[in-house]
């Protein structure tokens, strides 16, 4: 590939069990192109969810990388958060990549949580700025044997895991993906590479829809 | 094995801006405000470009004191200008840590034959085009991002309008054009002819393009977001007017919602008075700041 050919465009491994699921990205702010383009390619629907109300035309939801304060203060105003706990509650699974981890996690260092679903503390900007951003080859074993080369920019990571969520993925000791029932997130964009086997993972619990659930914080 | 600054993390930074706005912002407490109204970036100024517009004047980047004061009022990322060519400001931004680099006919040219090559740096570029061709000559050198120029400082919409709709039309001509034609249109749009093959297969830019050079209202983020723009940079048109803080959450929310006038209508209430405009007609050639650095 040239140097500006970081994701090819165009289905390469759909695959016949994903064609009745569709899969909400929100698109409030971020990338979330990205992640729609990467879900088709597995063979899923994609539905770039604008409006609060197709939350709940959707079989599970991602949120995309992007400013995670941006896309919390515009969630809030426009009455997006409540449909996102009703997707949850209902078993259908939810997956965050880097903005989308810190919004899903029940501490966030420093500021409030946001959605507070998922059992860890995040913490944001967590090796640096964008001059240290970085792309590495990770091991995830749920994902098998091969490695798995994730982007991380300006990413957060995870400080604690507690509750039932388990980790998905490590660097150098430090926690970049988490699981916890329906709950889904990673500090790094697997939508920025040709690499589908996460979404293949989420789209996988997307049919197990009826899975143990998450539930909001009492 | 970790790589730092590779392409794909620099396009990405911009791909995570997508359908945000991006404010100029000259000291920390409008960086906060800036924050708190949604942006999902800053650009850090000694001077906004209307501003530098009526002082005149030699602009150059913002003193590193300005910076770094910038950096630590925010969360959200930092962006800053240098000088078209002046690789060396360039250096200094990078080593100040800043997250994004704007290499931007704003300040004054250092080099009126070359831009920087962008490739050597590890923090992302951005860069002016009013065209297809300038789009695709500044993505070669390197730019992780595109936007298109305007007429900076003049809160007049109508250069950010005949830019966008030119790439966009150029786009479209592109996508359609049969292989044999690529490279007499590259000859024609002075546009490298891998790039513009590349843009052929993606039938897209390969960065994002944002809007840029004149937005004052939010009907203006709009009209700019329905061009096909990927998000849009606020440059005077916050700071400049009446009410910054009420006039900077409008511009995120109509760029958020941009095809939905109700919203956009509410949105647009109460905001008092935009920053003044200037007829883009009665500029003197010199005073164009978009032909800078083609």
């Amino acid at each position: 590939m040239a140097w500006y050919e970081v994701k090819n465009s165009g289905a390469v491994a759909a695959d016949d069990r994903y064609k009745h699921l569709k899969i909400g990205g929100l698109a409030i702010q971020g990338a979330v192109a990205e992640h729609l383009q990467s879900l088709e390619s597995c063979g899923a629907g994609a539905l770039a969810v604008r409006k609060p109300s197709a939350l709940a035309e959707v079989d599970g939801l991602i949120i995309p990388g992007g400013e995670s304060t941006t896309i919390s203060r515009l969630g809030r105003l426009y009455g997006f958060m409540e449909g996102i706990y009703h997707l949850v509650e209902a078993g259908k699974p939810l997956f965050g990549t880097c903005a989308g981890l810190v919004m899903m996690a029940r501490e966030v260092e420093g500021q409030q949580p946001v959605l507070a679903l998922l059992s860890i503390t995040a913490r944001r900007n967590a090796f640096g700025r964008q001059r240290e951003s970085f792309e590495a080859d990770l091991d995830i074993p749920v994902l098998g044997g091969e490695p798995f080369c994730g982007g991380f920019i300006r990413a957060p990571v995870v400080t604690s895991v507690f509750g039932e969520a388990q980790v998905l993925a490590r660097i150098n000791g430090i926690v970049v993906a988490a699981r916890e029932r329906n709950c889904l997130a990673t500090s790094f964009h697997p939508e920025l590479t040709d690499d589908l086997r996460l979404h293949r993972y989420f789209l996988e619990m997307a049919l197990l829809g009826s899975a143990p659930k998450a539930a909001r914080q009492p | 094995m970790v790589e730092r600054g590779t392409f794909r993390v620099k396009k990405g930074m911009a791909e995570m801006q997508r359908g945000g706005v991006i404010m100029d912002v000259t000291d920390p407490e409008q960086a906060k405000i800036a924050e708190a109204a949604g942006a999902v970036a800053v650009m850090a100024l000694e001077k906004v470009p209307s501003d530098i517009r009526a002082s005149g004047g030699v602009a150059r980047m913002a003193g590193p004191e300005a910076i770094t004061a910038i950096m630590e009022a925010v969360t959200i990322p930092v962006m800053a200008k240098c000088r078209i060519g002046h690789f060396a400001e360039a250096q200094v931004l990078q080593a100040l840590s800043v997250d994004y680099i704007d290499e931007s006919e704003v300040l004054t040219p250092a080099d009126e034959q070359y831009h920087i090559d962008k490739h050597t740096f590890t923090v992302p570029f951005v860069c002016g085009a009013r065209d297809l061709g300038e789009a695709l000559r500044r993505i070669g050198e390197g730019a992780a991002m595109v936007r298109t120029k305007g007429e900076p400082g003049t809160g007049n919409i109508v250069e950010a309008v005949r830019h966008m709709r030119r790439v966009m039309e150029q786009l479209r001509r592109a996508v359609t054009s049969p292989d044999e034609e690529l490279m007499t249109l590259a000859k024609e749009l002075a546009a490298p002819y891998e790039l513009l093959r590349e843009v052929k297969k993606l039938g897209r830019l390969p960065v994002v393009n944002f809007a840029a050079g004149g937005v004052a209202t939010p009907a203006d983020a709009a009209l700019m977001m329905q061009l096909g723009a990927d998000g849009i940079f606020v440059g005077s048109g916050i700071f400049k007017s009446r009410d910054p803080q009420k006039r900077a959450r409008a511009i995120v929310e109509a760029t958020m919602h941009y095809d939905d006038p109700e919203l956009l209508a509410t949105v647009s209430r109460g905001l008092g008075e935009a920053m003044p405009g200037i007829d883009i007609t009665l500029l003197a050639p010199a005073e164009r700041m978009q032909a800078r650095g083609v």
